[in-house]
């Protein structure tokens, strides 16, 4: 192994998985000689390892990250799409393009991902309903092989390389920079609308109405709460704030932009974290009470509306020693039944954690892994430490499974072969292309090992 | 791979006949398990049936702790085999007679080259595969035997004394490697290893063993005791005064 190369161990975002792999850095300069002498345990790229499974470890293989700067950012205004570096992150992009009157075409909670990682997870977001997710807006990408060639992708151009690589885990190539659409803003703010629901079947009510009105839409669930409470929730709706939405004071500064990170968890958290039955209790009670019946046009800043996590550094470690899994499925519209029924397997596990999120999906794009279809999409968070974790996830699989549904991958780290095979029904298209563009599969990942991805 | 559970895909018993080894695997398959692997000397007799499941390969191969230049070669195949190894779970072990060994000094060292050479030179094949892929938990059964050995069953004890002091550094040797090793000292257990004999106190079966080791490696335990109290017990047993300790009845 070169000595550009440490041992490290790599974890996911939930902190519940772990290898060791040898990582180094590498400019893109040098990026196709690494691809170039991988071994058998092969090569994988890491972006800022938010993925919460081991999606982003390659045990016992080498684990490339790739430098990266805003100077890899190159935006074309009249065109409104932006080339940028596979490792550049949304943070460093939304810090070149909003004060320039744009933003990225879908965000997911965290800022903290890279543009290569948006790619291979196919990533989503509030506004999946209308505009679907990343690999939607993407226009082009080019993508180092195995061999170290680099393949020019669009819809055009290679156009089953193009789609295998959207929700591809990486597992198809490294992508080098990616061409995407920008969506086009007045401010760096948000109006949202706010309405509290007082059960479940009044919050999926009020999704279900209207949702496609408005560009951005997500509901916070109450899984903590039973009886006349039970899946209580309060649903945000909103949009980028016009000029004319701010208060006369803000319009000078109208695309001002400066995220800051208000607090850190510290390394040293209770072997047990501190989320527990009572403190996420309390939690969501206040946090439904904070919220009025009903308010609109509040105004807020791009991080408080799309990445308030971000203002807790480290806020996964609040998890404790054993880490945690964010599960999180998607069922067909049509199948509410289910839907509810999974909401009270969770009620009644009291496993649930505070930040469970429901949002109603749009229509899906071409890329045979990717996560999204028309339907509801819950994501929750369980503690990895529960003797009960792994029965009541499989409990829910079946549930999932069972009404046409899937889990996403970039989130997953439970699933067999087989709860993947039912979910993705055109994992054999995928895995036929990944094969021609990869035959010695030299990208891996211990995701693919645990789902049999590659065979 | 171990999913975030810590359910493993495939566990592989070195000691396939061993009860404690069969509890162990049989407490730790999950629904996402495929693969079990018992390795030893006679595999005709290792219980496999026992281990049957739908979708489950339960295999049992013939490996011999004393051929230790046979060893290495051996782990390797088995990771060809199986792909990656998620479980190891060091189980073989001979008790022998003590008051025979007295009279017969190459059957004693013959046990020695069982239970501490043979285990030596297999988990170190079993870490180098391990360290090459990143990930793997090995278990090791050592006994409260070996704590503080006793002249009734010195040649087992202080095997098992070797043993556990090789694999405690094998585990700190294997830090950061993302190989971790989980000692496991069980008091007197009812097994066919131990039938006929008297049973000591807090004696236990292969099954609380199994479930155990099953909550150490969850969290992430260097050591389990089994029962938990005997960690206490021999705490004060070890600092006993030699006249005291010899005179305790301990069978």
């Amino acid at each position: 192994m070169s000595p550009d190369y440490a041992s490290e161990v790599l974890r996911g975002w939930g902190r519940s998985t772990m290898s060791s792999a040898h990582v180094a850095t590498v400019s893109d300069r040098d990026l196709i000689d690494h691809v170039k002498v991988a071994d058998e345990r092969g090569v994988l790229v890491r972006g800022l390892g938010r993925s919460y499974g081991d999606a982003a470890q390659n045990g016992g293989g080498r684990v490339l990250r790739l430098a990266s700067s805003s100077s890899d950012v190159r935006l074309d205004e009249s065109a409104g799409t932006v080339t940028a570096g596979a490792g550049v992150s949304l943070d460093d992009l939304l810090r070149v393009i909003v004060p320039r009157g744009f933003f990225v075409p879908v965000t997911p909670g965290t800022r903290f991902v890279t543009v290569g990682g948006a790619v291979a997870a196919d990533i989503h977001g509030k506004n999946h309903h209308l505009e679907g997710s990343f690999g939607n807006h993407v226009r082009r990408f080019s993508l180092v092989l195995a061999d170290g060639s680099v393949l020019e992708c669009s819809r055009k151009q290679n156009p089953d390389a193009f789609w295998t690589t959207i929700g591809g885990m990486g597992l198809t190539g490294v992508i080098r920079d990616a061409t995407f659409g920008l969506i086009g803003i007045e401010t760096s703010r948000c109006r949202v609308d706010t309405v509290r629901c007082d059960d479940f079947d009044e919050l999926i009510e009020h999704m279900s109405t209207g949702d496609d009105d408005v560009r951005y839409s997500v509901a916070w669930v109450d899984l903590l709460s039973s009886g006349s409470h039970f899946g209580r929730g309060v649903l945000w709706r909103g949009d980028h704030a016009r000029r004319d939405d701010l208060p006369v004071a803000d319009r000078a500064n109208a695309l001002e932009y400066g995220p800051r990170q208000v607090l850190s968890v510290p390394p040293v958290i209770p072997g047990s974290g501190v989320v527990n039955a009572l403190s996420s209790a309390v939690f969501n009670e206040a946090w439904f009470r904070k919220e009025p019946r009903r308010r609109e046009g509040s105004i807020k800043s791009i991080p408080a509306y799309f990445h308030p996590l971000d203002a807790v550094g480290s806020w996964n470690r609040l998890h404790g020693r054993h880490g945690f899994v964010q599960y999180q499925f998607v069922v067909p519209f049509g199948r509410e039944s289910e839907l509810r029924r999974i909401v009270e397997v969770i009620v009644a596990s009291r496993l649930a954690t505070p930040l469970v999120v429901l949002k109603r999906f749009g229509a899906g794009n071409d890329a045979p892994l990717s996560f999204p279809m028309p339907g509801w999409t819950l994501t929750v968070d369980l503690p990895a430490g529960a003797d009960t974790l792994a029965s009541l996830t499989r409990t829910l699989d079946e549930i999932v499974l069972e009404a046409g549904g899937r889990h996403y991958l970039a989130k997953d780290a439970l699933l067999g072969p087989a709860a993947l095979r039912a979910g993705y029904p055109r994992l054999a298209e995928w895995q036929n292309v990944r094969r021609r563009l990869d035959p010695q599969q030299t990208f891996r990942s211990d995701l693919a090992r645990r789902l049999g991805l590659l065979e | 791979m171990l999913n975030a559970a810590g359910e493993p895909q495939n566990i592989v018993v070195l000691g396939g006949s061993s009860d404690i080894g069969v509890a162990i695997a049989r407490r730790l398959t999950a629904p996402s398990t495929t693969s079990i692997v018992l390795a030893c000397r006679r595999p005709q007799d290792a219980p496999i049936d026992g281990l049957r499941r739908p979708g489950l390969i339960v295999d049992a191969v013939p490996f011999d702790a004393v051929r230790v230049d046979q060893h290495a070669a051996f782990v390797d195949s088995l990771a060809t085999s199986l792909g990656d190894i998620d479980v190891v779970v060091l189980a073989f072990g001979q008790l022998g007679e003590q008051s025979h060994f007295d009279d017969d000094p190459v059957a004693a060292a013959d046990l020695v080259a069982v239970n501490f050479a043979g285990a030596v030179s297999v988990l170190l094949a079993v870490a180098r595969v391990m360290r090459r892929q990143g990930h793997g938990r090995i278990v090791v059964l050592s006994s409260v035997a070996g704590e503080r050995v006793r002249p009734a069953n010195m040649v087992y004890g202080s095997t098992k004394a070797g043993l556990d002091g090789f694999a405690q550094a094998l585990g700190d040797s294997l830090v950061s490697s993302g190989v971790s090793v989980l000692v496991v000292r069980p008091g007197f257990v009812h097994s066919a290893m131990t039938q006929g004999m008297e049973a000591a106190p807090f004696a236990t079966t292969p099954d609380a063993v199994a479930d155990a080791t099953a909550k150490a490696l969850r969290a992430g335990r260097r050591i389990v005791w089994v029962p938990g109290v005997l960690r206490y017990v021999f705490m004060v047993l070890r600092h006993l005064p030699a006249p005291l300790w010899r005179r305790l009845p301990l069978g």
